[in-house]
């Protein structure tokens, strides 16, 4: 190694994966719902965008993605909660990866709730 | 990018219960419902909590899984990983509360906690250089030879306070200065890991878990003083130990980070391994370094000192592993944060290995000063069986015992000197009423008469006169002068032996002679031993009013001790029986068969 900007570099790498490993009561965090309902309708790819565009955009310290089971409104998944500390949660529902990327910009980056894919659009 | 983390214990205690097997099986699982490229399936190092592994922790939950076997993987895999519902009833059942899961930092076995020198264990992967690079890993030595110079970081050494953790408690900045001031063509950097008191692991859990937070402080160490070579000496009893060793070299000089010009700053720092035998001398500083030379592992006179003269006669400076798993936090945070724990003269934090009669055999991490109350009672989880603590012996065959009164006697250097013990590496043996202590003073005994290396008389020869005067008493053969004779002639081993092992060998004599004298004088004058652990001086007795007759005794005696007399109790249909003491063996065996609590000891 020849210089401690190379050390950097390898460390900005690694660090996602170990963010992973730390439990931040400050985060905020993204809750999917994996029970069986959520699965079949397709929670796991929803889940997977989620993490991929968080490491991406370098949010792993302050984001954390945790799975959870069955919310109980089955028609409506796959449904993702959002939680920042001190704000209310707000409920997406019948999710996809191309929402999961845009829920990831505008609410967790950008502070503005995608109001179109929460649960109060249902039955409009 | 991974969702999720699975951490495995693969320590020596938890890779000794299979841990190893259940991260296969979680691969395997884990391939087959194809999640393996959602789930990260880590091996990391000790987490502490030995009793109950092996371990696995799911993070970003932070489950904590206590006991794990291999047949409840597939549940794990597809309850937890692949439906998110943590399997609370497979988690260590006190993170569980009500219906909420609480953290593992908030369990007492973690809250009262402080790791600094396993900060890096049951995180990081201690196979993967990256994993150590991402938790800041490497970055102490960059700001050492980018930003400071060799007096700086000696300076920051002594002002951390940080003291030799090997026992000892010599300040390890002024060990640095005396080596960086003598001028010579070579010096060296050693590491001692020669880990030898019984009962105790702390070295070989840091290098199972964090091998290159000891390789980045010995290149820390090697600026410092100005030397370019480096050695590790490892015993070979810790084959996870060296392979990870060997891997973490193997990666730092594939990085650079050992090997010529280190960051482009013209330093350069090699290390090796050098695996000892397991002579438990070559964990005294000279022995170690003529081992290391090649030779056999004896001590020889002091001065010179290791810093003036060490290995092959250059200026040397030898730190135990947890001294060096400490260095690069206090260069990265500062000496005033690391001073900033523990006592007036005892800074930072010390890991003990608890074990004996505990609840929660392990490894703990706490700030100087921490009392043994809350190391034994909060942390420990306390005696098991309802026992009543008798005592915690320290600092192994070189240190002493703590009594009960002593409990709540904050934990240094000093105040474990003042009350006959010592720090030694870390090693805390929890004893309860049970435990003898004349038969552990001779235990111990036993372990240094082995392990003297027969080099100087006052130890080959002191020790085992020692030892049989200690035999005789728990055999019953013991005067009241002879404990006077014992007292004496571990003063004159103490001050006439050549090194640290024939120096602190009587000690375990000297302090159960000092705190529990009462059961030396039962031994020779009662010839009782009142633990009921010293067989000659035991009598097995059936009382004849509550044995009803069954007979179960005298078909597990594996002696014929035991046969029916023609004595029947009052309110009992068949007739007791007796135990003949000249056939018994004394094994036990009877008193554990009766369901009627019908035999005693004593």
């Amino acid at each position: 190694m020849k210089s401690l900007a190379e050390l950097q570099a390898i460390r900005e790498r690694a660090k996602a994966n170990l963010d992973l490993r730390k439990e931040n009561p400050n985060a905020c965090r993204v809750f999917v719902g994996m029970a069986t309902c959520g699965i079949a309708a397709g929670a796991r790819p929803v889940l997977n965008a989620f993490t991929e565009e968080i490491a991406k955009r370098g949010l792993t310290d302050s984001v954390t993605v945790t799975q959870t089971g069955c919310i109980g409104i089955c028609q409506y998944e796959p449904v993702v909660e959002v939680e920042i500390p001190g704000e209310e949660k707000v409920t997406y529902i019948k999710m996809t990866p191309e929402k999961a990327v845009k829920v990831v910009n505008d609410h967790i980056v950008n502070k503005n709730v995608v109001t179109e894919y929460t649960i109060g659009t249902m039955g409009k | 990018m991974y969702r999720s983390n699975v951490l495995v214990c693969g320590g020596t205690g938890c890779t000794s219960s299979d841990s190893l097997k259940i991260v296969d099986k979680l691969n395997e699982e884990l391939a087959a419902k194809g999640l393996d490229k959602e789930v990260n399936v880590i091996t990391t190092g000790c987490f502490g909590l030995c009793a109950l592994g092996p371990i696995m922790v799911v993070y970003p939950e932070g489950s904590f899984y206590s006991m794990v076997k291999i047949d409840d993987i597939p549940e794990i895999v597809e309850e937890h990983l692949l439906k998110g519902r943590i399997v609370t009833r497979l988690l260590y059942q006190e993170t569980v509360e009500k219906d909420t899961i609480k953290s593992l930092n908030k369990t007492a076995f973690y809250a009262k906690q402080k790791r600094v020198a396993l900060r890096n264990c049951g995180v990081i992967d201690p196979e993967k250089i990256d994993d150590y690079i991402a938790q800041d890993g490497y970055a102490a030595l960059g700001k050492v030879l980018t930003e400071m110079t060799p007096e700086q970081v000696i300076q920051t050494v002594l002002d951390s306070g940080l003291r030799g953790r090997g026992g000892a408690g010599f300040p390890t900045g002024l060990k640095w200065k005396f080596a960086a001031a003598n001028d010579a063509d070579q010096k060296y950097v050693c590491c001692n890991a020669d880990e030898g008191d019984p009962g105790a692991f702390m070295d070989r859990s840091v290098l199972e878990g964090d091998p290159h937070t000891v390789i980045e402080a010995m290149a820390i160490a090697g600026y410092a003083i100005g030397a370019s070579k480096g050695y590790i000496y490892v015993r070979a009893e810790y084959p996870i130990a060296v392979k990870r060793l060997q891997i973490a070299i193997d990666q730092a000089h594939e990085y650079g980070l050992l090997g010529e010009d280190i960051f482009g700053t013209g330093f350069n720092f090699d290390l090796q391994l050098r695996l000892g035998a397991g002579a438990f001398v070559c964990g005294e500083e000279t022995s170690l370094m003529t081992s290391i030379e090649g030779k056999r592992g004896e001590p020889r006179p002091r001065p010179p000192f290791p810093a003036v003269k060490g290995l092959y006669r250059k200026p040397t400076i030898l730190n135990n592993v947890e001294t060096y798993a400490n260095i690069t936090q206090i260069i990265l945070n500062g000496p005033e944060w690391f001073a900033s724990m523990g006592t007036e003269k005892s800074k930072g934090t010390k890991v003990f290995a608890l074990g004996g009669k505990i609840e929660h055999t392990g490894l703990v991490e706490v700030p100087m000063g921490t009392t043994l109350r809350e190391i034994v009672e909060e942390i420990g989880g306390g005696i098991p069986n309802g026992k009543k603590f008798k005592a915690a012996q320290t600092g192994g065959p070189s240190g002493g015992c703590i009594p009960a009164e002593h409990l709540d006697i904050p934990i240094d250097y000093d105040n474990l000197l003042e009350i006959g013990s010592m720090m030694g590496s870390g090693g805390l043996i929890v004893m309860d009423e049970t435990t003898c202590m004349v038969d552990i003073a001779k235990f111990f005994l036993e372990f240094t008469v082995d392990e003297s290396c027969g080099k100087c008389t006052p130890c080959r020869v002191g020790t085992k006169r020692l030892l049989e005067m200690l035999e005789k008493i728990t055999n019953g053969q013991g005067t009241l002068e002879m404990i006077d004779e014992m007292e004496e002639l571990c003063h004159f081993i103490k001050a006439n032996s050549l090194c640290g092992l024939g120096q602190t060998a009587p000690n375990p004599v000297l302090s159960t002679l000092r705190y529990f004298k009462d059961e030396y004088i039962a031994h020779v004058v009662d010839k009782k031993c009142p633990a009921g652990v010293c067989k000659n001086l035991l009598e097995f007795k059936i009382d004849k009013d509550k044995c009803i007759g069954c007979g179960m005794c005298a078909r597990k005696c594996p002696v014929s001790a035991i046969s029916v007399t023609d004595y029947t109790a009052p309110g009992k249909k068949k007739p007791a029986y007796a135990i003949d003491t000249a056939k018994c063996i004394k094994c036990g065996a009877c008193i554990e068969t009766c369901k009627f609590g019908a035999i005693s000891k004593g």
